[in-house]
């Protein structure tokens, strides 16, 4: 039995997305290899190497695999995964991206968002929002699995000396163009892997307002998240929407500020490990979910908490 | 230009899915049911493209049993100008669902293909993907912005932490992300003439595909409870009990 993980990776550093992915390969009990897809990648390529656990890193580094397209990396992971009985990567946009690509060439299911892996071919994972969890079982001789990050602990980054092995084959599919990225640029930490979340929702009431979470975000060492409310009322970017069709975030502290609950805004959060909720309205339900609930106007709330931090 | 969206019947999102007392499924008795999410998003931006002169014709396309005649008739009323229907039956899976789409494509010969990124119901966010392996097409997953331009499509994408644009070759297959657009209501004189818009069924085997099972589903269960804590009184309690009792602030 062997698994390889596809590598999360800007090219120059390790996303720690991968460290969780690897740990869902643990927990598949098989020998694991990772493969480094990019351009000048051997950075990313070395630090997959020193990931405690990992037999080899095949690091395939060209132009054309350098920004993540689709076409050209499913190709490449479908050639490399051949002799592999798993391939495994973390659940991000990249990885949702791509992957099913992969599963389609290799003609087998994806199972997506893995949350526990039950035996080599048996796994977890939420439905309906969360709602549901369901148990499946594979019944294809290699199997294509997405992780849901927040389920797994990241395995140790170091303590491993793989050999880095270069794959020189070369997919350009010619079907798609890189043109630009804008990436946000900010201080606090990366929502996903943020210990401390504090999101606000429609109660907010304007982007503007955003502002006093900011405060108590910089006392903290918060991330900021939004509800899916807040994101189409067009108050902040989707990228910080906590939710089932936005992030999913389990940091240990999560502040929900004029937030309702809706289902699909728990799904995003409610593995956090204590949760606050602050709404005026009594009957929120997400205060079902939060270990402690303030009942209050957040616009008086927000600078009295920022001062007593 | 023509285009090709796919719709999906689902359970409306503001039902509350629970598994039955068995674990053996999901119970989706009298529930209501309801066009994704984001297929609705995906027609809408075909209907933006057909408004704006650059489609020409949009074909709506939805597999499963015949009740997802509903869904498709939704989206002729919002604008689409007829309907297929690959008639199966029970639960099928998304690599299955591609295929079919693919023998849909392959009959049609569309230049862009738009689907919801993900259905709320199995929350796999693979069809669209798999769908542009299986007809080597490019995808422009999880778009914000679909432009047009001329041979080429220009796709802004959500990604973590932000956006990214690309080009893509046509023929082309989107998945709709959120904020792509906002769907219009169907009038009541659209949902008429709805009605008598073409509705074309095909079985699998019209499209020559076997539909195949990978997975089985093992059992379904609640997801591990939250029990409801306290309310504090005062930001003074929740400052205390957050340093104090859970210990999650220094």
């Amino acid at each position: 039995m062997s698994t390889l993980v596809i590598a999360e990776h800007d090219n120059a550093s390790l996303s720690p997305a991968t460290l969780n992915a690897m740990a869902a390969a643990q927990a598949l009990g098989a020998d694991i290899d990772i493969l480094v897809a990019g351009a000048d990648c051997s950075a990313a390529a070395e630090a997959a190497a020193a990931i405690s656990g990992v037999g080899k890193v095949w690091c395939a580094d060209n132009a054309a695999y350098g920004n993540q397209l689709a076409e050209n990396v499913s190709l490449l992971i479908a050639e490399v995964a051949a002799p592999y009985d798993n391939v495994v990567a973390a659940a991000t946009t990249n990885g949702k991206n791509i992957m099913p690509r992969v599963a389609a060439l290799l003609d087998v299911a994806q199972i997506s968002d893995v949350i526990a892996v039950e035996s080599a071919d048996t796994f977890k994972r939420p439905i309906y929002a969360g709602n549901v969890i369901a148990t499946v079982q594979s019944t294809d001789v290699k199997k294509v699995i997405t992780v849901r990050t927040t389920a797994f602990d990241p395995a140790p980054a170091d303590g491993g000396s793989a050999s880095v092995e270069a794959i020189d084959a070369v997919h350009d599919a010619g079907l798609s163009e890189f043109i630009s990225q804008e990436i946000a640029q900010s201080d606090r930490p990366e929502l996903t892997a943020a210990p401390i979340v504090i999101s606000g929702g429609r109660g907010m009431q304007n982007g503007e307002n955003f502002k006093m979470l900011e405060g108590i975000a910089d006392k903290l060492g918060a991330a900021i998240g939004a509800s899916r409310a807040a994101v189409d009322a067009g108050f902040v970017p989707n990228d910080m929407q906590v939710g089932q069709t936005g992030k999913i975030v389990a940091p240990d502290l999560y502040i929900a500020v004029g937030i309702s609950g809706a289902i699909q805004h728990l799904a995003g959060m409610k593995d956090s490990k204590t949760i606050v909720a602050i709404n005026k309205d009594d009957d929120a339900p997400i205060f079902q979910v939060a270990d402690y609930g303030l009942v209050a106007d957040l616009f008086t709330t927000l600078p009295e908490l920022e001062s007593k931090l | 230009m023509k285009v090709l969206v796919a719709v999906k019947r689902v359970v409306d999102y503001n039902v509350k899915v629970r598994a039955k007392a068995d674990g053996t499924d999901v119970d989706l008795n009298n529930v209501k049911m309801s066009i994704n999410p984001f297929c609705e998003i995906a027609v809408e931006e075909a209907v933006r493209l057909k408004e704006a002169g650059v489609a020409t014709e949009i074909v709506a396309v939805s597999i499963g049993a015949k009740a997802c005649q509903e869904q498709i008739r939704t989206a002729l009323a919002l604008g689409a100008d007829r309907g297929i229907q690959v008639e199966t039956e029970g639960g099928i899976e998304p690599l299955v669902v591609a295929k079919l789409l693919k023998g849909v494509i392959d009959k049609e010969e569309p230049q862009l293909v738009i689907l919801g990124k993900q259905s709320i119901d199995g929350d796999n966010n693979q069809t669209g993907q798999m769908l542009a392996a299986l007809t080597n097409m490019a995808q422009g997953t999880f778009a914000s912005v679909v432009e047009v331009d001329g041979d080429r499509l220009k796709v802004t994408r959500e990604i973590d932490g932000g956006l990214q644009t690309l080009s893509l070759s046509m023929p082309a297959i989107i998945t709709t992300d959120l904020r792509l657009n906002e769907p219009r209501y169907a009038s009541l004189p659209n949902i008429m003439k709805a009605k008598k818009k073409p509705l074309d069924v095909f079985t699998p085997g019209d499209l020559g595909v076997e539909v195949s099972k990978h997975l089985t589903l093992v059992k379904v269960e609640p997801p591990a409870e939250r029990k409801a804590g306290i309310k504090v009184d005062d930001v003074d309690q929740l400052v205390d009990k957050l340093r104090n009792e859970a210990k999650v602030i220094g």
